[in-house]
């Protein structure tokens, strides 16, 4: 069976000769989708002075095989008709990916590579990318990768494209694989000291359970098993805790920022680190607030640190850090610094793609 | 040799010692081909290095003379990719073949390009975990190659292909710079270079190390044989399977002449009258497995399945699936020789692509049994030929590239899992635009300037596409109809 979304929009020729004349003129251009996730641009990119292109009415699903487990969508597409018409066959996009707002569309969600709390156990948005076509800046329309799971012909330039912030091109339509959700969902909770959680974690990790996301926070440990009812029922005898109600709540408000621990007027970094690393002490060693998330591999914390300092304390764990939320802080750079060789090779790739440096200039990284 | 060429030997003598430096034809000999066999070409000379600071040498050298470099590893790839360069240097990296480090509890392990596939599981068994692309060549690829190519395997439809369970690698860049990429968390900063990396074929830059991720070992595991008097209900099983909600760990599809092959050389019990049969394995933990093996059986059954059973016990499982793991050598034993393609089309199609490869065959009178990743679409055609008769490698080529076509033309990519490398370099022509190809060119560009990384595979010119398009005029329509034709 094919389902096709009604009321869908083609305008990939007006934003193809958006780029083109762009090009022409050497204008800079600022990719919009419904900006839920403009807070992540660099301080330094000047949208002011750029114009702005917007995928917004380039909607519709274009393709959608349960059967397959591959759904195309062009990128101004709702996230939320997405997750709606796989809900109603029983599938879902495994990455999890927050929204930050109900009008968050496709393109911006691949373009930035969030992954929600299922991303250690499932795998992140690139990881289901199968295949995107997109104009270059030369407003060049291109198609890489299709709609089959596996696709070896060519560069990876669909998982490229996936966070590269829209500097590498305009995404135009995405095709994704999509998965199975799972029969049921239960959320174990159990109350445990730093040193005990981070353990705790470690340890289930290692075995083969059905866990779909691990978060500490407040001395809570929480753990999510997804899976058939036996499977579940199974599981949660070999783990410690008791089943919490209203889980979904939960597990939605870490993944779009609503809990009550993102609620500080200090920045928000993000720091993606090893799964087993020693961050038991981080709330001292960067005098802040923390809620782990990924099963230990993903640190929220608020602070007021200067980024030099939470930068150089993810380095030392193997890791690196973001400032997602500035708060009352500024940064030359929202991301961690890149070695000399790497920035070189991100410049050369950004003019392989871009040559003149019209799509979303210094919004990822300053000199990008 | 050319002077220049004699030059450059004698300073890469400073740089190895003599028995890693090999330049006599008959040292050069086994380095003549990989596992595409029916393309031969000695290398100016091969080098093995010991460490990354011998690459960096040798690399910075070869940027000196301008002297082009295909790196290889166990060279048991499939389309050609490690294939040497008539002037050109052969880098052969099987003496890095060291597990460096292995970190269980973050579940995973940095290793050397040359370290089998199959050493890692073995090496972090004790601890419980496996590295999950399983290529079934694992026994003797090298991970570095299985990176190069983003191999898969078997169980890709579960667990993905190398893109997936790969964390960070060490590149030594054409410019004979050290590059990390990736890195020990889940993610990394800018553009995902690990992608880009991963499936490049040799041409964006040479990867010495290799940090891959590891999986816990699912609790149980069970094997189904299913058999089908019909391909088509073989397929809708499938679609049913995966729209019940399972993915299954592996699901293979075999034709009967594949199952006649694999019964007659490995008595696998397989039935030898079956138009199809479906090999499922399931795993994770018992009481999924249970719940999935019993409703697989139903749905099988539903989709008009003659037959289903379910292994008793290990060893069973093991005599069910040896007959797959064997179906190429077994097809190989029916004709001298024989042809292994890697097109992936959507699922829905493989009716009707089966229908048209067997009546390929025929046209081109030459036998075909087909193998299939069924889950994920990825279809191995073995086309039977014999190359010592006249005429009879060109003809095989000729079919492999109309199913490959095939393969594109129903939405589907000219390969899944064995990459592009020189076999498959005329139909990247089919699979894109002069667009994409010379975007191609342009990432190519700026990580290799000078274009000395594994040139002339992975990405043909579009020159090349021109010549090629105007023996190929479909509907009237030239292919690249911007390029100029000579």
């Amino acid at each position: 069976m094919i389902l096709i979304a009604a009321g869908t929009k083609d305008i990939t020729s007006k934003l193809a000769n958006q780029v083109k004349q762009a090009y022409a003129n050497g204008a800079v251009l600022n990719i919009r989708g419904s900006a839920t996730k403009s807070f992540l641009a660099n301080s330094d990119h000047d949208k002011n002075t750029a114009e702005l292109i917007t995928t917004r009415e380039h909607q519709g699903i274009v393709n959608y095989e349960p059967g397959e487990l591959v759904l195309t969508a062009r990128s101004g597409t709702r996230l939320n008709d997405i997750q709606k018409i796989l809900a109603s066959k029983n599938q879902m996009l495994a990455f999890e990916p927050p929204a930050y707002g109900e009008q968050a569309t496709l393109g911006g969600t691949i373009a930035c590579a969030l992954s929600g709390p299922r991303r250690p156990y499932t795998g992140s948005a690139r990881d289901y990318v199968l295949g995107v076509h997109m104009i270059n800046g030369r407003g060049e329309v291109m198609g890489f990768g299709g709609q089959v799971m596996k696709n070896v012909a060519g560069y990876d330039v669909s998982r490229l494209m996936t966070g590269a912030m829209g500097t590498l091109g305009l995404l135009l339509d995405i095709s994704l694989k999509v998965l199975p959700a799972p029969e049921t969902e239960k959320t174990l909770v159990q109350d445990l000291s730093p040193t005990d959680a981070r353990k705790c974690m470690i340890k289930l990790a290692r075995q083969y359970l059905p866990i779909s996301a691990m978060s500490y926070t407040d001395r809570f440990l929480n753990i999510r098993l997804s899976g058939t009812q036996a499977t579940v029922a199974a599981s949660a005898e070999k783990i410690d805790g008791e089943f919490i109600h209203k889980h979904e709540t939960f597990w939605h408000d870490i993944r779009e920022q609503q809990h009550p621990f993102f609620k500080s007027d200090k920045a928000l970094w993000r720091l993606s680190i090893p799964a087993a690393s020693d961050w038991v002490d981080i709330e001292t060693k960067l005098d802040g607030d923390c809620l782990i998330d990924w099963g230990g591999a993903l640190v929220w914390l608020t602070s007021n640190e200067t980024p030099e300092k939470v930068f150089a304390y993810a380095k030392t764990l193997g890791g690196h850090a973001r400032l997602f939320r500035q708060g009352n802080s500024r940064s030359d750079s929202r991301i961690q610094p890149f070695s000399p060789g790497l920035l070189s090779w991100h410049k050369k790739i950004k003019h392989a793609f871009d040559p003149k440096g019209i799509l979303n200039p210094g919004l990822m990284h300053k000199d990008v | 040799m050319t002077p220049a060429q004699s030059e450059f030997i004698k300073a890469l003598q400073t740089l190895l010692p003599v028995n890693f430096l090999l330049t006599d034809e008959e040292s050069l000999r086994p380095y003549e081909c990989d596992g595409l066999s029916a393309y031969k070409q000695l290398p100016l000379v091969v080098a093995l290095p010991g460490n990354q600071e011998e690459i960096i040498s040798i690399i910075k050298l070869c940027q000196k003379f301008k002297i082009p470099v295909t790196t290889r590893g166990a060279g048991t790839g499939l389309s050609g990719g490690a294939l040497p360069l008539e002037n050109g240097l052969l880098l052969n990296l099987a003496r890095l073949n060291k597990i460096l480090d292995i970190n269980p509890d973050d579940r995973t392990a940095r290793v050397q390009p040359g370290v089998r596939n199959l050493a890692i599981s073995e090496a972090v068994s004790g601890h419980g975990l496996y590295y999950a692309p399983d290529p079934s060549s694992q026994i003797a690829c090298s991970i570095g190659g299985n990176v190069a190519e983003n191999a898969g395997g078997v169980h890709s439809l579960k667990y993905g292909l190398t893109v997936h369970n790969i964390l960070k690698l060490e590149i030594i860049t054409a410019e004979g710079e050290l590059l990390t990429i990736g890195s020990q968390a889940l993610d990394s900063p800018g553009y995902d270079l690990l992608a880009l990396m991963t499936g490049s074929e040799g041409l964006l830059g040479i990867i010495t190390e290799i940090t891959v991720k590891l999986l816990p070992k699912p609790e149980l595991t069970q094997v189904l044989l299913v058999v089908f008097d019909d391909v088509i209900n073989a397929g809708k099983a499938v679609s049913e399977i995966i729209s019940a909600g399972i993915i299954p760990a592996g699901l293979e599809l075999m034709d009967t002449l594949a199952i006649k092959a694999a019964e007659d050389f490995i008595h696998a019990g397989y039935p030898v009258d079956a138009t199809a049969i479906l090999l499922c394995e399931i795993d994770g933990n018992i009481p999924e497995v249970g719940d999935h093996t019993k409703k697989i059986h139903e749905l099988c059954l539903q989709c008009g399945a003659t037959e289903v059973r379910i292994a008793a016990d290990e060893k069973e499982q093991k005599k069910l699936w040896a007959g797959r793991k064997a179906a190429f050598p077994a097809v190989g034993r029916l004709a001298p020789d024989y042809y292994c393609m890697d097109g992936t089309i959507p699922r829905r199609c493989l009716p009707e692509v089966l229908k048209r490869i067997s009546e390929m065959a025929e046209e081109y009178d030459l036998p075909v049994a087909n193998v299939f990743h069924a889950g994920d679409g990825n279809l191995h055609p073995l086309i039977l030929y014999d190359a010592n008769v006249t005429g009879q490698l060109e003809k095989t080529e000729q079919f492999g590239g109309r199913i490959l076509e095939l393969c594109v033309e129903v939405g589907g990519a000219i390969t899944g899992e064995h990459g592009v490398g020189i076999e498959k370099i005329d139909q990247m022509c089919v699979q894109f635009q002069s667009l994409e190809l010379s975007q191609f060119h342009a990432i190519k560009d700026a990580c290799d300037e000078q274009g000395l990384l594994n040139p002339g595979k992975a990405v043909p010119t579009l020159h090349r596409c021109a010549e090629l398009g105007a023996m190929h005029v479909h509907d009237g329509k030239l292919p690249h109809p911007e390029l100029e034709r000579f």
